[in-house]
Formats: C-alpha cells, sequence, structure tokens
C-alpha cells in the first residue's frame, strides 16, 4: 500500500514537469523531424507532400562539381581557421585571470573586473554598431587618425577581405575575454592556502608561485573548457558573422552557419543548406562524443 | 624560521582572501617590472572595453557636424540634446521599444518560472525516470537540429511573425535549470522533510520553501534571461516579416545599414518645425546610428552595475559543480 502511494506520487512529479517536457519535445526535438527536406527536392511554396523524393541527391551535389567543392571548403577552411584561432589562444582567460588575481589593490582589481566583462552583455549587433561608430569610413579612428595627419583618405576596416579570421577572433576576444576568466579567477579561490605557504616557506618567488601552484590547480578547468570548445568546433553561431558580413569580406567570413543561413534565406536552396545542417550537426554531436570519452580517458571523468 | 611563522600567521586566520595583505613577500625587481606591465596591460583592455561606449555616448550629445567627420574623440564638443528627441519621431522605433520591453519581462518571468520550478524537480529524488528526463533536457544544451530545420519547425507551427515565438523557445532552459539544480541541492534536506512532514505537498514545499531561499540564484537567471531577451536578434531575422514585431536590435540593425535615407527623412519631418535648423542638430547617418545605438545599450549600461557582482557570485555558485 505505501509503496503504491509512493509510485503515484513518484508519478505525480513527472506529471507537473510533463508540460515543461512536450515544449522541449516540441522546440528541440521535433526540428530534427526537418532533416527529411534534405532528401527531397523542396522548392517553396509547394508543400513538402508534394515535393518528389531524391535519395541523397542533395549530399551527392555538394561534391558534384569543382564550383561548389571549392566553394565548400573555403567554407569550412574559414570555420577551421576562426575556430582554430579561438582553440589557439584558449589559455587567454586562464592568463589574464592568474594575472589579476595577482594585483593587490583591490579597488583597481574590481574596477577592471567589472569594465571587462562588459563587453559579454551586448549583442553582436551592437557590437557591430560599435564596430561601425568606431572604424568605417566617418568612424571615430578614422576621423581621429586624419585628424592628426597620418592619413589622407579612410582606412576601410571593415571591407578588408583579407584579415577576416583576426579580425573576428579579435571581436571575439574583446567581447568574452574578461567574462571568461570568471571561471578560472572562481577555481583560483577554492586553491588550497597550505599550498601558497609552502611555496613561500621554500622561498618562492612569485612567478615560481604562478607556476608551480596557480598553473597546475587550473589545468583541470582549462582541459575542461578546452574539451567543450572543441566538442563546438563547427558552431561559430551564426550572429556576429551575419552582421559583419558585407559584399567585401563574403568570401573570407562565411562560416558554416551563415552559409547555411544564406543558402537558405539569400539563395532559397532549403535542401541542400538542411542536407548541410545536418552534416554538420552529425559531426558535432560525434565531436562531443569523442572528446568525452577522452575526457574519460585521460581523467577519469566525462565533460557531459 | 620563527619570522616565516610571523609572516605567515595571518593567513590561517582569514585563508578565505588570497588578497588580503597576508604575506610579505621579498619584491626583488623583476617582481616589480611584472607588477608594471600587469598594471599597463590590463588598463589597456580596461581602456578597448570601455571606450566604444564612451565615444558614442559623447557622438551622440555632440554637435552632429563635428561628430560626422570623426571629429569627436575624447570630449564633447557643442552638447544638446536634440538626437534623443529627433530619434524616438522615426516611426517603428517606439513600437520596437515596446517589443523589446515586452518580450524581455514576459520572457523572463516565464524563464525563471520554469527553471526554479524544473531545477527543484529534478533535485527530487524520486520522480518517475528522472533521469532520463534530466538528460532529455540536458542534451539540448549540446545538440540541435540547426538553424534551417529550426526555421522550418517555427513555420510549420505557425509561430512566424508572432509574439510567441519570441518567449515560448525559452522557456526551458537546461543552463538555468543546472544552475537552480545544484542550488536546491546544497540547500539542507531537513527544510523540504519537515514541510513534508507537516503535510505540504509538493508545490507547497515548492512555493512556500524552495522559492524564498532560492532568491540569489533566481536573481542570477533573471538577469541572464532578460540580458538574453533584450539582445536577441536571430528570431526576429529568421522569423519575422511584420514590422510591428521589430525588436530594437532588428531596427538597429537595420538602421546601421538605411540610416542615411533615415537622416533625411527625420530632417524632412522637422524642416516645418524649426524654421533652420542649426548644424550641429541637423541629423546625420552617424548621429542616427550612434544615438539608437545607445538606446538600445542604455538598459544594459544601467543595470550592469548593480548586478554585476550578483551574477558573478551567481555563475560561481553554479560552476562549483555544472
Amino acid at each position: 500500500m505505501r509503496s503504491h502511494s509512493m509510485r503515484s506520487n513518484s508519478i505525480l512529479k513527472f506529471l507537473y514537469i510533463s508540460p515543461f517536457m512536450v515544449l522541449l519535445a516540441v522546440f528541440a526535438y521535433y526540428p530534427l523531424y526537418g532533416w527529411v527536406y534534405a532528401f527531397f527536392d523542396y522548392m517553396p511554396p509547394i508543400p513538402l507532400s508534394k515535393a518528389p523524393f531524391v535519395g541523397f541527391k542533395w549530399f551527392h551535389s555538394l561534391v558534384e562539381n569543382q564550383v561548389k567543392v571549392d566553394q565548400l571548403l573555403q567554407v569550412i577552411k574559414n570555420t577551421f581557421g576562426i575556430s582554430g584561432l579561438s582553440i589557439l589562444f584558449s589559455w587567454l582567460p586562464m592568463i589574464f585571470a592568474i594575472f589579476l588575481t595577482e594585483i593587490k589593490a583591490v579597488r583597481f582589481r574590481k574596477f577592471i573586473q567589472t569594465v571587462t566583462t562588459l563587453p559579454n552583455f551586448i549583442s553582436w549587433v551592437l557590437v557591430y554598431s560599435l564596430a561601425f561608430s568606431m572604424f568605417s569610413s566617418e568612424g571615430v579612428v578614422n576621423g581621429f587618425l586624419n585628424q592628426i595627419g597620418l592619413i589622407d583618405s579612410p582606412v576601410l576596416f571593415l571591407q578588408n577581405s583579407e584579415h577576416v579570421w583576426i579580425t573576428m577572433w579579435i571581436w571575439i576576444t574583446w567581447k568574452s575575454l574578461g567574462w571568461s576568466a570568471i571561471l578560472y579567477i572562481a577555481a583560483i579561490m577554492g586553491i588550497d592556502e597550505s599550498l601558497y605557504e609552502a611555496a613561500y616557506v621554500d622561498g618562492a618567488t612569485r612567478m615560481q608561485v604562478i607556476r608551480h601552484v596557480v598553473l597546475p590547480s587550473m589545468l583541470p578547468t582549462y582541459f575542461v573548457l578546452l574539451m567543450l570548445q572543441i566538442a563546438s568546433f563547427l558552431n561559430n553561431g551564426l550572429e556576429q558573422y551575419f552582421v559583419f558580413q558585407n559584399a567585401f569580406n563574403k568570401d573570407t567570413i562565411q562560416v558554416l552557419d551563415l552559409y547555411v543561413y544564406n543558402l537558405a534565406m539569400g539563395g532559397g536552396s532549403y535542401s541542400v543548406s538542411v542536407a548541410i545542417s545536418m552534416l554538420k550537426s552529425l559531426i558535432s554531436v560525434a565531436l562531443l562524443f569523442s572528446v568525452n570519452g577522452l575526457s574519460k580517458l585521460l581523467r577519469g571523468e566525462g565533460i557531459v | 624560521m620563527s619570522d616565516h611563522q610571523t609572516e605567515l600567521a595571518p593567513i590561517a586566520k582569514d585563508n578565505k582572501s588570497r588578497f588580503s595583505k597576508k604575506i610579505k613577500m621579498q619584491v626583488s625587481p623583476t617582481d616589480k617590472m611584472i607588477s608594471a606591465v600587469i598594471y599597463v596591460l590590463f588598463s589597456l583592455f580596461a581602456f578597448i572595453c570601455v571606450y566604444p561606449f564612451y565615444s558614442i555616448i559623447i557622438n551622440t550629445i555632440s554637435a552632429n557636424d563635428l561628430s560626422a567627420k570623426g571629429e569627436i574623440a575624447f570630449w564633447p564638443r557643442g552638447i544638446h540634446f536634440q538626437n534623443y528627441v529627433d530619434v524616438f519621431k522615426i516611426p517603428g522605433l517606439w513600437n520596437a521599444f515596446v517589443i523589446s520591453l515586452g518580450r524581455t519581462v514576459i520572457g523572463t518571468l516565464l524563464t525563471v518560472g520554469a527553471s526554479a520550478f524544473l531545477g527543484f524537480m529534478f533535485a527530487q529524488e524520486d520522480m518517475w525516470g528522472k533521469k532520463f528526463w534530466y538528460r532529455f533536457t540536458i542534451i539540448t544544451m549540446f545538440f540541435n537540429a540547426g538553424i534551417i530545420p529550426w526555421y522550418l519547425t517555427m513555420r510549420s507551427l505557425h509561430l512566424t511573425n508572432s509574439f510567441l515565438a519570441y518567449v515560448l523557445p525559452s522557456i526551458v532552459a537546461p543552463f538555468f535549470i543546472i544552475l537552480v539544480k545544484t542550488f536546491v541541492e546544497s540547500t539542507p534536506k531537513e527544510l523540504q522533510q519537515a514541510a513534508s512532514i507537516d503535510g505540504a505537498g509538493i508545490l507547497t514545499i515548492f512555493y512556500k520553501v524552495i522559492l524564498p531561499i532560492s532568491k540569489p540564484i533566481l536573481a542570477t537567471v533573471a538577469i541572464f534571461s532578460a540580458v538574453n531577451q533584450w539582445n536577441s536578434f536571430q528570431d526576429t531575422l529568421l522569423l519575422v516579416t511584420d514590422t510591428k514585431l521589430y525588436s530594437l536590435q532588428f531596427i538597429l540593425y537595420n538602421y546601421i545599414n538605411q540610416a542615411s535615407s533615415l537622416s533625411t527623412m527625420v530632417n524632412l519631418q522637422n524642416a516645418g518645425s524649426t524654421a533652420m535648423a542649426s548644424l550641429s542638430t541637423k541629423q546625420t547617418t552617424t548621429s542616427i546610428r550612434m544615438t539608437v545605438t545607445i538606446i538600445v545599450v542604455a538598459p544594459i549600461l544601467l543595470v550592469y552595475p548593480i548586478f554585476q557582482r550578483f551574477f558573478v557570485k551567481g555563475i560561481i555558485i553554479g560552476a562549483v559543480k555544472g
């Protein structure tokens, strides 16, 4: 009797959360059904039910001719370039946190932390607007350079197609560096004080303390975050690249997310773009699981 | 040896803060140099983080003709506030402000409520299929179908050009649920047990016991979700063609691209009322863009300093386990 009521109690609890599970099913799982578009010759506004089934045609079409292959390769290169730069410099927030906590003047440190986390809270549209105000041909920077006589004609920072990966990485870093450092600051706060004591008793200098006490204590956090970053290698997001794209930098700024968007919304090629979207999601999941497996192998625990 | 001990003594008393002036280390010249470099680099980065905001603010209140030539760099010149008056006359801007505010308030309330309830429920020991449903929720953080399938879904649910599209999909937010769950699990179990023995049902426990003690974490979730809602751009871009539903972010993006036609329009409107619009208050493409930027960023700049310390703590609470 008792166990019966406990059981009904536990089902009741599920009933309470079930409406939310339905929401999840609709907004996170049902979109997977959209993948069927990749197997049909879908041309809006004709409904899917009237579109002919074409099997893997669209997947084949991705590698059908040299032009398409080149285009896709360039997109993949851009994705790898920008994500690669981020991973290459993924230690920056850690170093940022280490040296920030080395600052002894409390007010100064708090000020720096407050100010450097601010950009994290504004949207990419706002970042673009700031970038535009600063770096467009009538922007503050060009005005300033012109005034002090360094240049005669404005420098076209935003229309440049050559250093797009680096400028995109710089904007990402500007926006997120201070914020990403917070986790490391939390990790530094958690370091056992006796380790410091021991180091000082042994006569360690500040740099030695950082190298032998602080850094090793941060590595677990670093590896977890690094692996998460690797797992989302293909997901650069759409917004940043969408707002920064223009006719001049289009070739070097199109990452997978933007390419998928431009194909579907710009060109109306839903089926191809869903095919790419699908491949991207599948590869991402595979990446996540391999990184998770690697983490289990190396550290004895997974990240997911 | 005894020397060291007296120096180290304060640590034992106050081992919570690494920053208290605990240790008198020998400061070598290299250390001093390192310190100097640290101060300079951090100051520089801080400057780079604030300057764009500062620069745009002083430009919006400076004489528009100077600002258009990029001559306002460090301090305002020819201060006036006409830009803000004019910009709100642009059709659609006020409406977008209401839409953005509306989705922020409604979306935040729904997300905070759902995150609190789900975080609490997932901290319950006995729930049918608890482990499965928790995973079912968390996996969505790492895996999604992609934006085009998502768009097609929203279209087939008739959620394009609908205010609901702004708030419904964000109600169940896995990351916030993890934060609340971690928090609830760190509170004493006896609280819930005592209430349960007194005959309180699960909803009463949630409402009367958990909600009041979860205020700090809920405030963190609220501020994050409010910022997300306010900043959201992609959903308007993908789902909305009805100008009545445009959000401020979307309007700002459009204005950056078509500010020149807008400035002509505003100037034409004003031509009747003020006999001669002076050069310093006449709208330029630059003044329109910058003023709208400030209107969009202002709520964040105002709210941010108040809540900053708060949500840094919140994220650290969640990060301990998450």
